[in-house]
């Protein structure tokens, strides 16, 4: 079948999945598209090869998109989050000597209460806390300042530092940061070098937090609307194939490949599981929607969760967050996403918008057609966020 | 404050970072400081204050450039990432080249220019030098994979050096692939075989 080729830029992670998958299980082909996926060794370098218009389309942390909309960070072009890829499937993990101090305190390891793992880092941290993320514009960032802020830690004594996922681990056998909060494998990958411990996962904080997009730029989704569409099929497809137990071998041993993340298919399998290691001690824990690709609209672009990024992007950044979260809204295309989707018989929400943090159990609600089903969604504290509130 | 542009130059290698620095000193006569340890970069740079900021695209540890881009205190001069703007394309051949370069908040693009010009031409003998590199590797690899499938034939089938290149050659035009291709399922099947 002769098809489209369309570059994509991808960091190795296990949420880059859903495009690998695309283009590995055929799903990029059905819609006559060849996904040309390029590895890059920067977040900042996917999104200058989709700013320059080296590559057409990108694996991308949530924020970024925002962020650039903002007029944040070194590049400002519009993007597009014309999907979500992912929500949740951050680790946060600590260095084995802070593991250590928090045991001594009687701290148990449930990787579940956020509270109780903050408030025990809050007591054996007495100075600062050097605590690595993988970019300034990510989710782990956002996940990281609500969960201290909200638990009255100054940000004085945060020493936030970016750190490239693959080389966390490094970073922690070094010394040169207590903690960091990446996404899979890279958590688990520093459990197994026996250099930390995972102290929660990222779903801890908020059960349903947007963690990366597929983004593309603004005029190239205007011009080229077709194949924007074929590509978001194809990469819900992936996500909903993804979400069935049975693939997940299968695609453990994809990812695990040389040319994608070349590391054993085994780490990988733990986050589709969502059955982590805890520490090189062998301890393991069950966590439900520890990483969703498709379930409970996972990949719906909600414009509301873009709302709820600009708003704090802004108050960290000194900008006015009402007009912040106008523009935050616009990058997410819910309207796009709408139109590609609508032909494989997705169901689709009512409103492109909800509250953030309001679902305490899975529910049901009636749609454009028939019903969706969407999965818990609250933050740790149990706030709720309205977007529609100044 | 001295009309001397100041520019760091983060590089790991030794060589080429002297070869970075020889060509910017041709240039004009600038205050350049290169930092071979990526330790705390952010840190060391903002330490430095410097005008402009050049690193190979490919470096993992660009991402923590990023954070001088959220300068907070008023003293602190935020950089951007060059975009081009009035000096054109220069952007996109700088990523071509596989240089970026980070500038701090209002200088003059005339000023940058000679600066980016000189990484860019830089950069793209390293970049050729690299494929160059990885060609003559691959090259390298695929005549081992060869000389052993060969082996294994000679010695399997008792044939010359020249009979068993042969018979792979038109293995691989029977089958449409390339001699290195059916080299490699011989060495392969055989490994399989024990």
């Amino acid at each position: 079948m002769k098809t489209v080729t369309l570059s994509a830029a991808y960091i190795p992670l296990v949420d880059a999945a859903p495009l690998i998958v695309a283009q590995e299980m055929g799903f990029a082909e059905a819609e006559g598209l060849t996904l040309d996926l390029i590895r890059a060794p920067s977040w900042s370098s996917v999104r200058d090869m989709l700013a320059f218009g080296r590559v057409d389309a990108a694996h991308l942390l949530s924020p970024v998109p925002v962020a650039m909309a903002l007029g944040l960070g070194g590049v400002t072009t519009r993007l597009a989050a014309v999907s979500v890829l992912s929500v949740n499937g951050d680790v946060i993990c600590v260095s084995t000597a802070l593991a250590d101090k928090l045991r001594e305190t009687g701290f148990a390891f449930d990787f579940a209460d956020a509270t109780a793992a903050g408030e025990a880092l809050s007591r054996v941290v007495t100075d600062t806390l050097r605590i690595g993320v993988p970019f300034p514009f990510s989710m782990q960032v956002e996940l990281l300042m609500y969960w201290l802020t909200a638990l009255g830690m100054p940000r004085s004594r945060l020493d936030v530092r970016t750190i490239p996922p693959p080389l966390m681990a490094q970073a922690l056998a070094a010394g040169e940061i207590d903690a960091f909060c990446v996404g899979e494998p890279w958590g688990s990958i520093a459990v197994e070098q026996g250099f930390g411990a995972l102290l929660l996962p990222g779903s801890a904080i908020w059960a349903f937090s947007p963690e990366k997009v597929l983004a593309v730029r603004e005029d190239w989704a205007e011009t080229e609307p077709h194949l924007t569409d074929r590509l978001i099929r194809a990469v819900w497809r992936a996500g909903q194939w993804l979400s069935r137990p049975d693939s997940r071998i299968t695609a453990s041993e994809i990812l695990s490949r040389r040319h994608y993340l070349d590391v054993p298919a085994e780490v990988i399998d733990r986050s589709f599981e969502g059955r982590l290691v805890l520490s090189p001690r062998g301890e393991q824990r069950a966590v439900p929607q520890f990483q969703v690709f498709h379930d409970g609209l996972a990949t719906f672009p909600w414009r509301s969760q873009a709302a709820w990024i600009a708003r704090q992007l802004a108050l960290r950044a000194g900008l006015n967050p009402q007009s912040a979260m106008h523009a935050g809204r616009g990058v997410y295309r819910s309207d796009l996403y709408r139109r590609a989707v609508r032909s494989l018989g997705a169901d689709l929400p009512g409103a492109s918008e909800k509250l953030e943090g309001a679902i305490a159990a899975p529910v049901t609600q009636a749609a454009v057609e028939g019903s969706v089903h969407l999965m818990k969604d609250l933050f740790f504290d149990g706030r709720i966020f309205d977007p529609g509130q100044p | 404050m001295s009309d001397r542009l100041s520019i760091v130059v983060v590089e790991k290698d030794r060589d080429r970072a002297i070869q970075i620095v020889d060509a910017l000193k041709v240039t004009d006569d600038y205050d350049i400081f290169v930092i071979a340890d990526e330790r705390g970069l952010a840190r060391q740079i903002a330490a430095r204050a410097p005008d402009i900021v050049l690193i190979d695209i490919d470096n993992p540890s660009r991402d923590t450039l990023e954070e001088l881009t959220l300068a907070s205190g008023p003293l602190e001069r935020p950089v951007a990432m060059f975009v081009g703007g009035q000096a054109g394309g220069l952007a996109t051949a700088a990523i071509e080249a596989g240089v970026s370069a980070y500038v701090v908040d209002g200088l003059l693009p005339d000023r940058i220019k000679p600066v980016l010009d000189t990484a860019i031409a830089r950069f793209q003998v390293f970049r050729r030098m690299r494929t160059e590199l990885a060609e003559t590797r691959k090259a390298l690899e695929e005549r081992k994979v060869i000389d052993r499938a060969k082996g294994m034939l000679m010695k399997a089938r008792n044939l010359s050096e020249e009979q068993a290149y042969a018979l792979l050659r038109k293995a691989a035009m029977d089958q449409g692939k390339k001699v290195v291709e059916v080299a490699e399922a011989l060495v392969t099947a055989a490994r399989l075989l024990g």
